[in-house]
């Protein structure tokens, strides 16, 4: 048996003792599963995960199981019909590419989530929580030769044209266990969405996650991703623009100890006219690495496209690593495209300045910390996110004034 | 007890001797004016008094209000009264100013054992302090001194200053790149602040600062040594003269004219 058999193995036993769906799912299902065990798990020699070892999945069996799904929307907004649901899932985030794409289609089954937001503006959030909790997780307390779980979300939504909404995913979860969630995103001319990631697993748990969002034209479509926990974090983010359509691509990525967190991002500018704005900052502590690659397509068709991307690091110790790589391809001549990247440390002089006022060094650290990170902060629209970052932030690095 | 005493300080920055022996004696109640060519060490002495870790203190002892002054950290130093007035006020987005004047009086109230304030108290005690230093309250939301002109980062030190009431204050070529309303107000501001049991250090280049705080002492700093002592006519002397006539080399004077 070969390595790569083996770790399908026990995947194939889950996929095999699966109840069938219906048979066009059932169809989509087998196709998945069949390219999961064509592509395998990618390794450190494939040049999208060459900063990112999946070994640590790859070489571990888990059983299949659920994250516990919480679902709050305006009452407006309803499932997907069967012939939606049908047209849309998988057409955005494809199999062919992504074995984690593949292994989460192939394991699809009643618990996705498929919405319809019709037209109007909808000042109440949808937010879709993911959680697995102890209990799920830890299944493996009482019988420890008992794998650890693994989950598959899987998110759909079809936005109407002109609607306006926001959506919130969250995903989190307590104990070692193996997230492995697909988010796609349609959205109708001139929609509007506000969307947010925030993905705070637990520090034992791998998170390996694809978004794929297709705008209509005119559309407007602004994301933050917050990362603050996990074992080892990917994100996939891929979104593709049709004509004059806007995209602000966030992201905030707040590493410390062990923990390793990946993003990848295609902003797809297909057509004319099209503006993205991405930024993406990142706080590095202890023995962490981050890796941000930022892929800006410009379509030959994209004339008067406009690009902006940017990638700030804040490292505060000399152990944690960082790897920053914007990807311009650019096919189109009369655009507007610039990117930056920057990586840093805690400015000394504005350390000396703060203490200088009476303010301790370890509090005059955080507050710099929070500082680094408080532009993105801002620009969440819903408040009870921005306290909770907040908290998250000063729990997370409030150990700093100990050098 | 004099508050503040310096006998023999030398400080090195990159291996190089800044300061050559520095001897001063300051009382509670005075002001003393520093003045100097530039690059003589002026902002060194500030600088190391407020406790910077860029400069190394190679000898000598600094003794304030009966303690160890080198042995303090710096914000433990802020926290026993000492303010320093940057040259140039350091920039901080994503804080704003609010929020860290209230973080730093707080703390050092909390050091002298008095109860912190809330937010409308604070706001209330700096009211007046505000208005005497023509700042716009809008200031207080902004980041601290990012996006401010340089008379806004010089009137924020003062104003901070104000609010965090020190035992000593030092400026640091406080009056550098303002014009004479803003040096009047800016002036004002510390004049206000003169009291029997307040001491201030003026670091100074230029005599027309020390027309609006009339200095007890001047002092003449070169090549990191105080070379000579006097009274508040020693500055008029120096506007006369200039550093010259004192014997002295001001090349980066001549530089910074041109």
């Amino acid at each position: 048996m070969t390595v790569a058999s083996e770790q399908i193995g026990q995947w194939l036993f889950e996929f095999t003792r699966q109840e069938p769906a219906e048979p066009w799912l059932q169809h989509r299902r087998e196709r998945a599963f069949a390219r999961f065990t064509e592509l395998g798990f990618p390794t450190t020699r494939d040049e999208e995960w060459r900063f990112t070892n999946v070994a640590p999945i790859a070489r571990k069996a888990f059983r299949k199981g659920h994250a516990d799904k919480l679902l709050v929307t305006p009452s407006a907004v309803e499932e997907l019909t069967e012939e939606e649901y049908e047209r849309h899932l998988g057409r955005y985030a494809g199999f062919e590419q992504n074995a984690f794409v593949a292994l989460n289609t192939a394991l699809l089954c009643c618990g996705a989530t498929a919405l319809r937001v019709p037209r109007g503006v909808f000042t109440e959030p949808i937010e879709i929580t993911y959680e697995v909790p102890a209990e799920v997780a830890d299944a493996t307390r009482d019988a420890k030769e008992q794998a650890p779980v693994a989950v598959h979300p899987r998110t759909l939504i079809v936005v109407a044209p002109g609607a306006q909404c926001t959506i919130v995913e969250t995903y989190k979860g307590e104990g070692h266990y193996f997230t492995n969630a697909v988010t796609e995103i349609v959205a109708g001319d001139g929609a509007v969405i506000d969307h947010y990631k925030i993905q705070r697993e637990s520090t034992e748990a791998f998170h390996v996650a694809t978004m794929q969002v297709a705008l209509g034209r005119s559309a407007n479509f602004t994301t933050h991703n917050i990362s603050v926990g996990g074992a080892l974090v990917r994100n996939d983010i891929g979104v593709m623009l049709a004509e004059g359509a806007e995209a602000t691509v966030n992201g905030l990525y707040l590493v410390n100890g062990t923990e390793h967190v990946d993003n990848h991002t295609v902003i797809d500018h297909a057509k004319p006219h099209g503006t993205s704005h991405e930024l993406y900052k990142g706080i590095l502590d202890g023995h962490s690495s981050a890796v941000f690659n930022g892929r800006i397509i410009v379509r030959k068709d994209a004339q008067k496209t406009d690009s902006k991307q940017t990638n700030k690091n804040l490292v505060l110790s000399d152990d944690a690593m960082i790897d920053t790589k914007p990807e311009l391809q650019i096919l189109a001549d009369d655009v507007r495209c610039t990117h930056g990247a920057t990586i840093g440390q805690l400015d000394a002089e504005s350390l000396f300045y703060l203490q200088s006022r009476g303010i301790g060094k370890a509090q005059a650290r955080s507050l710099l910390t929070q500082a680094f990170a408080q532009d993105i902060i801002d620009r969440i629209k819903l408040p009870q996110l921005r306290n909770q970052l907040e908290n998250v932030l000063s729990e997370k690095f409030h150990e700093h004034g100990n050098y | 007890m004099s508050l503040l005493e310096i006998k023999d300080l030398h400080a090195t920055v990159g291996g190089q001797e800044i300061l050559k022996g520095i001897n001063l004696t300051v009382d509670a109640g005075e002001v003393h004016a520093i003045m100097g060519p530039n690059g003589s060490g002026k902002s060194t002495l500030a600088q190391v008094l407020a406790g910077r870790e860029l400069y190394q203190v190679t000898g000598g002892q600094v003794t304030y209000d009966g303690k160890d002054l080198l042995s303090l950290t710096p914000e433990d130093r802020a926290r026993e009264g000492i303010f320093l007035a940057f040259q140039y006020p350091v920039e901080i987005p994503g804080v704003s100013n609010m929020y860290f004047l209230k973080a730093a009086l707080n703390t050092i109230r909390k050091h002298r054992n008095l109860p912190e304030l809330d937010a409308m108290d604070f706001l209330t005690r700096i009211r007046d302090k505000m208005t005497a230093m023509n700042m716009d309250q809008a200031l207080l939301n902004r980041p601290v001194n990012a996006g401010f002109s340089g008379g806004e980062k010089k009137r924020n030190e003062i104003f901070q200053m104000a609010v965090l009431e020190p035992r000593l204050a030092i400026l640091d070529e406080t009056d550098s790149g303002l014009d004479i309303d803003a040096l009047k107000l800016v002036a004002a501001g510390v004049n206000a602040m003169r009291s029997a049991e307040r001491a201030m250090i003026v670091v100074t280049h230029y005599q027309r600062l020390l027309s609006e705080i009339v200095p007890d002492y001047v002092h003449v700093l070169a090549e990191g040594r105080i070379v000579k002592s006097g009274g508040k006519e020693l500055a008029l002397e120096l506007e006369e003269g200039g550093y010259a006539a004192l014997g002295l080399q001001d090349e980066a004077e001549a530089v910074g004219k041109a």
